[in-house]
């Protein structure tokens, strides 16, 4: 499964994850505390200059990735239009726009395996009520490579619905995929402990 | 041991791969994903502890930066759209729903599974969901629940499907329903 980082590289990508999520909390709540138009007005150009230093092909994806928020942002603007507060609309379209710009900014260009690098070993302490970080590792690799696996298998389903009958397979296939889930979670089980078990490191 | 892991983890995958199943659109045009069929899942067959970590693991890799939401989308950017309180509610979700099928052990499984859905997997959810659009469209509560009303219908279709696909999984995994182990 692809995750989201950028395979452009950005004068970003060697930042260190934490980091980056440091000044996205930090900006994040920055933004809301302030109420002046300038500032979040600023804001969004600071955000489109850190844009144009990552280039064409990554603020491309990086729209893409952006696509579900300008329905909210019509819906705000057009809300506030029609209550006479315009100022107030364009506050919140462009504070929505920008934190998920910069959030977006900092996903594109993390990689997966340092941010997991990063929980591990913040939930190291953790490890004093019980819980083995190792665990919730394996968990995330398990997800990994099972994402792929099961929506592989729906597919062969929906194919052989398809072959039999005209109609849609619609619903009627979360059955079969939910007990697929559920034997290659028994057998995943048994395949580990037959090999040791979850390592305790 | 192994066995919560690995069902936790497999349970995850599923609300990514029911995501990735094609939307279908309702009469008045809006958008419904089996995703959340996905978290109330988890907890009418998982049930509360195993099904909310489930839910809880799969949004802690979307915030890591997988596109395993619906229309593949994910990253940090989600946790600042308004969306954010429905996908910080799945955990919340995923639990009280196992833990309502749990309390309502005595009853036949395709009411109990329905009934805890709708209540876990809607109304409990609502709650995350709405206070977080009321936050990132400065909107008051009221408000932003109108904003939220045209995609009702549409998860309490899925609060009954979840409920078929859990009594029938009832019935060909007696064993592997943990709800009501």
């Amino acid at each position: 499964m692809l995750s989201l980082t950028s395979p452009v590289r950005t004068p970003f990508h060697p930042w260190p994850v934490g980091l980056k999520l440091a000044l996205l909390a930090l900006i994040t709540f920055a933004i809301f505390l302030s109420d002046s138009l300038a500032v979040h007005a600023g804001a969004l150009v600071g955000v489109a200059l850190a844009y144009a230093l990552c280039g064409r092909v990554f603020t491309r994806d990086a729209l893409r990735l952006m696509r579900p928020i300008w329905i909210f942002v019509a819906l705000i603007l057009a809300w506030h239009l029609l209550t006479s507060e315009p100022e107030l609309g364009l506050r919140i379209a462009l504070r929505m726009v920008v934190l998920v710009a910069l959030a977006n900014l900092v996903t594109m260009t993390s990689r997966l395996s340092d941010m997991i690098a990063l929980v591990t070993r913040l939930l190291a302490p953790l490890r004093r009520i019980g819980v083995n970080p190792a665990m919730i590792g394996l968990a995330a690799a398990l997800f990994i490579r099972f994402v792929p696996v099961l929506t592989e298998k729906g597919a062969h389903l929906a194919e052989a619905w398809r072959a039999r009958s005209p109609r849609r397979p619609g619903w009627r296939l979360a059955v079969p995929v939910t007990l697929l889930a559920l034997d290659d979670a028994e057998q995943v089980a048994e395949a580990l402990k037959a090999r040791g078990g979850v390592p305790n490191e | 041991m192994e066995r919560n892991l690995t069902l936790i983890a497999l349970f995850a995958a599923l609300i990514a791969a029911l995501g990735l199943v094609p939307q279908f659109t309702l009469a008045f045009g809006v958008p419904i994903t089996a995703q959340t069929m996905g978290v109330m899942l988890c907890g009418t067959i998982l049930g509360a502890w195993r099904g909310g970590l489930a839910a809880l693991l799969f949004v802690a890799l979307v915030a890591l930066g997988l596109p395993i939401l619906a229309g593949g989308r994910g990253g940090l950017g989600v946790f600042a759209s308004p969306t954010v309180g429905f996908l910080v509610g799945f955990p919340i979700a995923a639990f009280v729903t196992g833990w309502l099928m749990q309390a309502m052990s005595r009853m036949a499984v395709l009411p109990a599974a329905v009934i805890a859905s709708v209540l876990g997997g809607m109304v409990v959810l609502y709650i995350p969901g709405t206070l977080g659009m009321s936050a990132t469209l400065g909107k008051t509560i009221p408000e932003a629940l109108a904003l939220n009303l045209p995609f009702m219908p549409g998860d309490l279709i899925k609060a009954v499907l979840a409920g078929f696909v859990t009594s029938a999984v009832a019935r060909a995994r007696p064993d592997s329903l943990l709800s009501r182990a």
